[in-house]
C-alpha cells in the first residue's frame, strides 16, 4: 500500500462491497459473496480471467446492474436500492471509462467530452474550459475538431479517459483501459491514471493486463470465477496489506 | 450553471438541428400535418361563413301571402284589415301583381319575354313580418294565415335557412369527427417520427444515461422536435387556409352580388388562427411525448 500518498483517507470508504452475489437470468453466478472496500482515495486494480465478474463488479459500482444479494455502498449510500430517479446524480460522482469507449462518432472530440457538463448544465464558457483542460490532460488539445473516428485506438482510449474526467468525479472506474493498446501506450494510460491518484480520486481499474500488475505498488484484487481470489499490495509483503481496514475485510473473503 | 433560459434555447436549437439534419423527411411531415389540419379547419372557416349567412337571413322572417287571383280591391282592404289586427303580425307590405311583375322583369332581365304575356300570372301578395322568430311560432302563424278566406298560398320565406341551419349543424359535427380523426393521425405521425429518431439516438441515449443524465434532460429535445415540427405544421395549415380563401374571394364576391348581397367571405380570425397553431404544436408535443415515454425506457444501458 502507497502509504506515503496522504491523498488516501484510511478509514473513510469510498466503494464497499458487502456479501455481493450477482446471478443473471439463466441461473448462472457472475459474483458469489464479494465483499471489500476501497478507502476514499484509494488506487486498487481488478483482475482475473475473462469472465471472472470484473466488468460485473464495475457495472454494480454504478448501478448499471443490480446484485441479487448483498449490499453496494458508493461513498456510504445504498446503491443498490438506488430509485432510478436517483441514479443520475449517483452517476454524475463516477467517472467511467468503458471497455468499448462508448464514444460517439456523430459529433467532434470536443462534443464528445462536453457531453456530461451539457447534462449537468454547465454554461458554454465554463464547460468549454473544463473540455479543454481535461482533453490537454490526456494529450489531445490539438485534435478537438476531429471526428473520434479518426482517432488510433489510444487516442480514442485518452478520449474517454478525458470525457469521464471532465466532470471531475471522486471515483474513476477503467474497464479494461489497456486491454487493446501496446505496451507504450498502456504506459502512458496508467500515468495518466496515477496522476489522478495523487489529487485524491478513487480509482478502481480491472485489468488482465499481467505487465500492468507487475511491480505495482497498487492493491489488486483478483477475481476466480465471481469470488475474491486474492486481494493483495504486490509491491508490499502480505503483512502489511492486513493492516489497511481496507483489506482486513477482503482478507476475510480470499 | 447556465440559467434555464439560455438550456432550453440550447436544446431548441439541437431539435431544429436535428429537423435539418433529414430535411426532406422533416418537409414532407410538416407537408402533411399542414395538409391535414387545413381540411378540417378550412372546412371549419367555410361553415362559420356560412352560418353568418344563415343566422342573416333567419334574424327576419317573412311570411309570403299568395292571394287569389281573382281577388277584388275589397278583398284585398278584408285581408289587409285582418292582418293588421293580428298580434302577431309586426309588419305589413302589399305587392301588387302589377308591381310584381315589374320586379321580376327587372331582376331577371326577362322583360322581352314578359311583354310577350297575354295576362299577368303573378297573383296579389302580402309579406308580412312576423313578431316572432321561433321556428315554431312562425309555422303555427304560417297555418293560421292559410285559414283566411282569399289567401291562396302562403310562404315562410325562411323556412330554407332553418333547413339549410339543421345541415350545417349536422355539418358541423362530420367537421368535428374528421378533425379529431385527422388529429389522432397526426399524433401518430409525430409519434413514428419520434420512434425513428430514438432509435437513431440510440447510442447518445445510452451513453447519456450511463454519465448521469436525467429521463427528463434526454426526453426533452424529442419533445422540442415534437412541439416545433406542430407548430410548423400548423404554420403551413394556416397559410395553405390563407391562400385557398384569397383564392375564393373573388369568385364568391361575384357570386353575392348575384344575389345582391353585400356577403362577403371572412377570414380566419386572430384568435382562431392563434388556436390552430398552437393546437397543432400541442399534438406534435403529444406526439412525441407518448413515443418517448414508449421508447425510452426500452434504451437502458448494460
Amino acid at each position: 500500500m502507497d502509504r506515503s500518498n496522504p491523498a488516501v483517507q484510511r478509514g473513510r470508504s469510498m466503494i464497499a462491497f458487502n456479501q455481493v452475489s450477482k446471478r443473471y437470468p439463466g441461473g448462472f453466478d457472475v459474483l458469489k459473496n464479494v465483499s471489500f472496500e476501497l478507502a476514499k482515495g484509494e488506487m486498487a486494480f481488478l483482475t482475473g480471467h475473462s469472465g471472472a465478474g470484473k466488468s460485473t463488479l464495475l457495472k454494480l459500482i454504478a448501478a448499471i446492474e443490480r446484485p441479487n444479494t448483498g449490499s453496494v455502498l458508493v461513498n456510504n449510500q445504498n446503491v443498490s436500492v438506488l430509485k432510478s430517479g436517483a441514479l443520475p446524480y449517483l452517476r454524475r460522482n463516477l467517472g467511467i471509462i468503458f471497455q468499448d469507449h462508448k464514444l460517439l462518432f456523430d459529433r467532434n472530440v470536443f462534443d464528445n467530452v462536453q457531453l456530461p457538463l451539457q447534462i449537468c448544465g454547465f454554461d458554454h464558457k465554463e464547460s468549454s474550459k473544463r473540455v479543454r483542460a481535461a482533453l490537454d490532460k490526456v494529450g489531445l488539445l490539438g485534435r478537438e475538431r476531429a471526428n473520434p473516428i479518426a482517432l488510433s485506438g489510444g487516442e480514442q482510449q485518452r478520449l474517454c479517459i478525458a470525457r469521464a474526467i471532465v466532470n471531475r468525479p471522486s471515483i474513476l472506474l477503467a474497464d479494461e483501459p489497456t486491454g487493446s493498446l501496446d505496451a507504450e501506450y498502456a504506459e502512458e494510460i496508467m500515468a495518466i491514471f496515477k496522476s489522478f491518484h495523487q489529487v485524491g480520486v478513487t480509482l478502481l481499474i480491472s485489468t488482465h493486463d499481467a505487465s500492468v500488475l507487475r511491480n505495482t505498488q497498487f492493491r489488486v484484487i483478483e477475481l476466480k470465477q465471481g469470488e475474491i481470489q486474492s486481494s493483495s499490495a504486490p509491491a508490499d509483503s502480505a503483512q502489511t496489506t492486513s493492516t489497511s481496514p481496507a483489506a482486513l475485510s477482503t482478507g476475510a473473503q480470499a | 450553471m447556465m440559467s434555464a433560459l439560455t438550456a432550453h434555447i440550447g436544446v431548441m436549437r439541437t431539435a431544429v438541428h436535428r429537423m435539418f439534419a433529414s430535411p426532406l423527411a422533416g418537409f414532407l411531415n410538416i407537408l402533411v400535418i399542414g395538409i391535414a389540419l387545413s381540411l378540417p379547419a378550412g372546412m371549419y372557416v367555410l361553415l362559420q361563413n356560412a352560418q353568418g349567412v344563415v343566422a342573416q337571413l333567419s334574424a327576419a322572417p317573412q311570411i309570403s301571402l299568395f292571394l287569389a287571383m281573382n281577388a277584388t280591391t275589397e278583398d284585398i282592404a278584408q285581408i289587409r284589415m285582418q292582418l293588421a289586427k293580428h298580434p302577431g303580425v309586426k309588419n305589413i307590405a302589399f305587392i301588387s301583381r302589377t308591381e310584381a311583375l315589374t320586379t321580376l322583369g327587372q331582376g331577371t332581365g326577362l322583360d322581352d319575354v314578359i311583354a310577350g304575356l297575354e295576362s299577368n300570372p303573378l297573383p296579389d301578395a302580402f309579406v308580412i313580418t312576423p313578431d316572432s322568430n321561433n321556428a315554431r311560432t312562425l309555422e303555427a302563424l304560417r297555418n293560421e294565415l292559410q285559414q283566411i278566406p282569399g289567401v291562396d298560398l302562403t310562404q315562410l320565406d325562411s323556412a330554407w335557412a332553418y333547413k339549410l341551419e339543421a345541415i350545417l349543424d349536422f355539418a358541423r359535427i362530420a367537421v368535428l369527427v374528421l378533425a379529431s380523426l385527422l388529429s389522432l393521425g397526426l399524433i401518430a405521425i409525430t409519434f413514428n417520427t419520434i420512434r425513428l429518431q430514438i432509435l437513431t439516438q440510440r447510442d447518445e441515449i445510452q451513453v447519456s444515461k450511463l454519465i448521469g443524465a436525467t429521463d427528463a434532460f434526454i426526453r426533452r429535445p424529442f419533445l422540442y422536435f415534437g412541439a416545433i415540427q406542430g407548430l410548423l405544421g400548423g404554420l403551413s395549415a394556416w397559410l395553405i387556409i390563407v391562400a385557398s380563401l384569397l383564392l375564393l374571394r373573388q369568385p364568391i364576391a361575384a357570386l353575392s352580388q348575384l344575389y345582391a348581397s353585400n356577403f362577403s367571405l371572412q377570414p380566419l380570425s386572430f384568435s382562431d388562427s392563434l388556436s390552430l397553431i398552437l393546437f397543432s404544436v400541442y399534438l406534435g408535443w403529444m406526439g412525441a411525448w407518448l413515443s418517448v415515454a414508449r421508447h425510452l425506457s426500452q434504451i437502458e444501458p448494460h
